[in-house]
């Protein structure tokens, strides 16, 4: 133990004006223009005409202390001890001076062994969530699902030839923390919590109870136990009893399944942001590489590279196209569990005469 | 130092199913842990839990609770249902860390938050947590505590968790893109700093996230993601440089601008005369598509603020919420503007915990009061460019219109129909 005693400190967020390159810090606020050399390589250009390159590569996220240390290294030696991270996990090597790229490059792609790319109309990195490595609900992994589908889309990571990009997250229960995208995989539960009466006193009751979108929750006496009882009618199965109390069981490694969802957009370009919409439901949760995902993944992005227009993402794709061709270009039953019944169910119908025949 | 370390004795690996993410171009978090477990016992243990996960797809891990003296989070405790097998699991929890904003970093940091986590426990990172924190993964009790000391000796301080602020994330912002309309970084330091006494000690209602994005394009996610997006956006016309339009069009073509950029701008409000770029900005709204597109030509306007939004969350519990606009512009350049802003943040949270209920969003809470109470309860006038389009339910509880009898004594003047409404100044 160090000689101060533990202690609240309260430091706030680090002072980032000690980690910018020194392109960065002498540019802040003065930068005129950006320009992609190749899949992964930006150039931003400053008023004054200084140029800024930074090689962006995909991470698999979770790291070790010497892998890290390995990221140091290159960055000591190419971009003046200067790096950073993006929203979907890539790292961003900064490089003032054009002539080192090349070794950079050759470094990260060799020897580090990461892959250059998610730049302009790509796949990138997928956003994910902790999974069977270190959450306490999860359904499914989450690290290597990813590791898997990259594997299987990493051309489509390392070039540009998509009609915009297409962020991809994956999530390993329905709280869904890796959010929306273009395209996400949540896991699916299909029937209520299992209640380990005798475990109750855990949790809070009337929190429970209260936790429930569904209020299929109520107290009830059970076998002597002050528990909680479930109207299965009621229950959508979401698990929200089972964040806030261990002890109402909603994983089932028979049953649980996995879904994809498509055109979930946060930018506010052309269109406005919009949530990710049912693609495809029921497909197995199958370790160690999940190949159904895959599949059902490479067929939306095959039919997406098909038929989107330039700068269209896959939800507005999808809406020029409407959804019968959606389902007809990438094979995927419709069915009437596609048809929404939450909250937005009227507004989501097709409450118009305008049809496609 | 660690207890991670004194019971880890070396195990060795059994890690069929785990072995077949060693195949494959993209690097493999397996791989890496793998040869670090010949250094970091521990991990070992970890891997070949993840394995038996992998074999039965069952979770084995059990949340607890547990705080740094001072702190009510920043630590995720976690416990291993399989400890007679892993000893090394028996506590095993990560603590977030507060990362710079843009995620910007110097080699000499990394490095200290690899030590740090190595010293301390089993010396996993992950770059980075969906809210934005640094993730260092395996630490024992008093190897989260050290763990946070050390930390904090160093000058970083740990994450949010619980119902608090939670860590907020921002764009690169200015430090590296012209198209941030305001300091992001900034930002988002004053915000943390100002708060951290609510990200450390959970006291409201429920978690509270902001993610701050440079422009319409929302690097940062915030629109889906956040409680409080701040976004930037400008006011007035937007800068063309028509020599650089010309260029474009020469490169390009024609029917280049018109299928990717006249057509697409949502409100049409560009058209071209010639080789020159005719923008109505009284229609535009800042959507950012044709800036991207064309980036050399175009830029966002000069007088530069942010819009301010609310209530965006993912599905539970009442199905996903938007954010959407709860301020539609405001400066955010002086230390002045910066105090405004946490000033109205302040009034924000106050109406939301006092009137919440436990585990409410606040998109949730304005889903279930209406945003008409809600800015009623915050302080705004109510402004058209908040909605898509006005209400189409008719039954409405007019205050001014009521009959005196709703507010307790019977009135008999003036007659309803004679009262004057309230005129609602828009801006």
């Amino acid at each position: 133990m160090s000689d101060k005693p533990l202690a609240p400190r309260d430091q706030g967020a680090p002072d980032y004006t000690k980690y910018l390159h020194p392109l960065m810090a002498k540019n802040y606020g003065e930068w005129q223009s950006h320009d992609r050399l190749r899949p992964g390589v930006l150039v931003h250009t400053a008023k004054n005409g200084d140029k800024l390159y930074s090689v962006r590569a995909g991470s698999p996220r979770t790291m070790s202390a010497d892998t890290v240390r390995k990221i140091c290294d290159i960055a000591d030696k190419y971009c003046q001890g200067f790096l950073r991270f993006t929203s979907r996990s890539n790292v961003e090597f900064l490089v003032g001076d054009k002539n080192d790229l090349d070794n950079l490059i050759r470094v990260v792609e060799q020897d580090l062994g990461w892959p250059l790319g998610g730049t302009g109309p790509s796949v990138s990195n997928v956003s994910h969530t902790q999974g069977w490595l270190h959450c306490n609900l999860p359904g499914s992994d989450a690290a290597g699902s990813v590791k898997a589908l990259m594997d299987d889309l990493i051309e489509e990571f390392r070039n540009e030839t998509l009609p915009n990009r297409v962020h991809i997250s994956s999530s390993c229960c329905q709280i869904n923390c890796a959010s929306h995208g273009d395209i996400s995989v949540i896991v699916q539960h299909h029937h209520p919590p299992r209640i380990n009466h005798a475990n109750m006193q855990i949790c809070e009751l009337p929190k429970v109870v209260a936790i429930c979108p569904a209020a299929a929750i109520r107290p009830a006496i059970v076998n002597g136990y002050e528990s909680v009882e479930v109207v299965h009618e009621k229950c959508m199965y979401c698990g929200a009893c089972h964040g806030q109390c261990p002890s109402m069981e909603i994983r089932d490694s028979e049953t649980d399944t996995l879904s994809i969802w498509v055109g979930g957009k946060v930018s506010n370009a052309r269109s406005a942001p919009t949530f990710m919409k049912l693609a495809v439901w029921g497909l197995p949760n199958n370790p160690p590489r999940w190949p159904e995902v895959s599949d059902a993944i490479r067929r939306i992005l095959n039919a997406y590279k098909e038929g989107g227009k330039p700068w269209e993402r896959v939800g507005e794709w999808i809406d020029r196209i409407g959804w019968q061709r959606f389902f007809e270009k990438t094979g995927f039953p419709f069915t009437r569990y596609h048809i929404d019944d939450g909250p937005e169910a009227l507004s989501n119908l097709n409450r118009s005469a305008m049809v496609r025949l | 130092m660690s207890g991670n370390q004194e019971s880890s004795k070396a195990m060795e690996l059994h890690t069929p199913m785990l072995n077949e993410l060693e195949t494959g171009p993209w690097p493999s978090f397996f791989s890496d842990l793998k040869e670090y477990s010949k250094k970091k016992p521990v991990v070992a243990q970890l891997l070949n839990q993840l394995e038996e996960s992998y074999e039965n797809k069952w979770n084995y891990w059990l949340g607890k609770v547990l705080n740094a003296p001072g702190y009510g989070g920043g630590i995720i405790a976690r416990v291993s249902e399989l400890a007679h097998k892993y000893p090394g699991l028996a506590n095993f929890h990560t603590v977030r860390v507060i990362e710079p904003p843009g995620w910007v970093y110097s080699t000499e940091a990394l490095r200290n938050l690899a030590d740090t986590a190595e010293r301390n426990g089993a010396g996993i990172l992950q770059f980075h947590g969906m809210s934005g924190d640094v993730l260092l993964l395996g630490f024992d009790d008093a190897g989260s505590l050290q763990c946070v000391e050390d930390l904090m000796n160093d000058g970083w301080d740990i994450g949010g968790s619980g119902a608090a602020m939670r860590t907020l994330q921002c764009c690169v912002g200015q430090a590296r893109c012209e198209m941030a309309c305001y300091d992001t970084m900034k930002t988002t330091k004053h915000i943390t700093d100002t708060f951290i006494h609510y990200l450390h000690r959970p006291e409201f209602v429920y978690k509270f996230k902001f993610k701050l994005s440079g422009c319409g394009n929302d690097c940062a996610n915030s629109m889906l993601r956040s409680d409080m997006p701040i976004i930037g956006t400008w006011r007035g016309p937007m800068q063309v440089d028509q020599e650089k339009v010309a260029e474009f069009i020469d490169e390009k073509g024609m029917e280049y601008l018109i299928d990717n950029v006249l057509t697409r701008c949502p409100t049409r409000c560009l058209s071209v005369k010639g080789k020159t770029l005719v923008v109505d900005n009284d229609d535009c709204v800042r959507c950012m598509h044709c800036i991207n597109v064309m980036h050399h030509a175009l830029k966002p306007g000069p007088d530069r603020g942010v819009t301010i939004l609310v209530g965006g969350h993912r599905t539970l519990k009442i199905g996903d919420t938007m954010s959407s606009v709860l301020v539609p512009f405001m400066k955010l350049e002086t230390d002045e503007d910066l105090e405004e802003l946490t000033n109205f943040i302040e009034r924000v949270w106050e109406f939301w915990n006092d009137n919440g209920m436990d585990h409410e969003r606040i998109g949730e809470f304005i889903a279930r009061v209406g945003m008409g109470t809600f800015l009623k309860g915050v302080g705004l006038e109510p402004d058209p460019r908040m909605i898509r389009q006005p209400r189409t339910t008719s039954y409405i509880k007019f205050e001014e219109l009521a009959p005196p009898r709703f507010e307790g004594e019977l009135k008999k003047d003036p007659p309803v129909w004679n009262r004057e409404v309230e005129a609602v100044e828009t801006a």
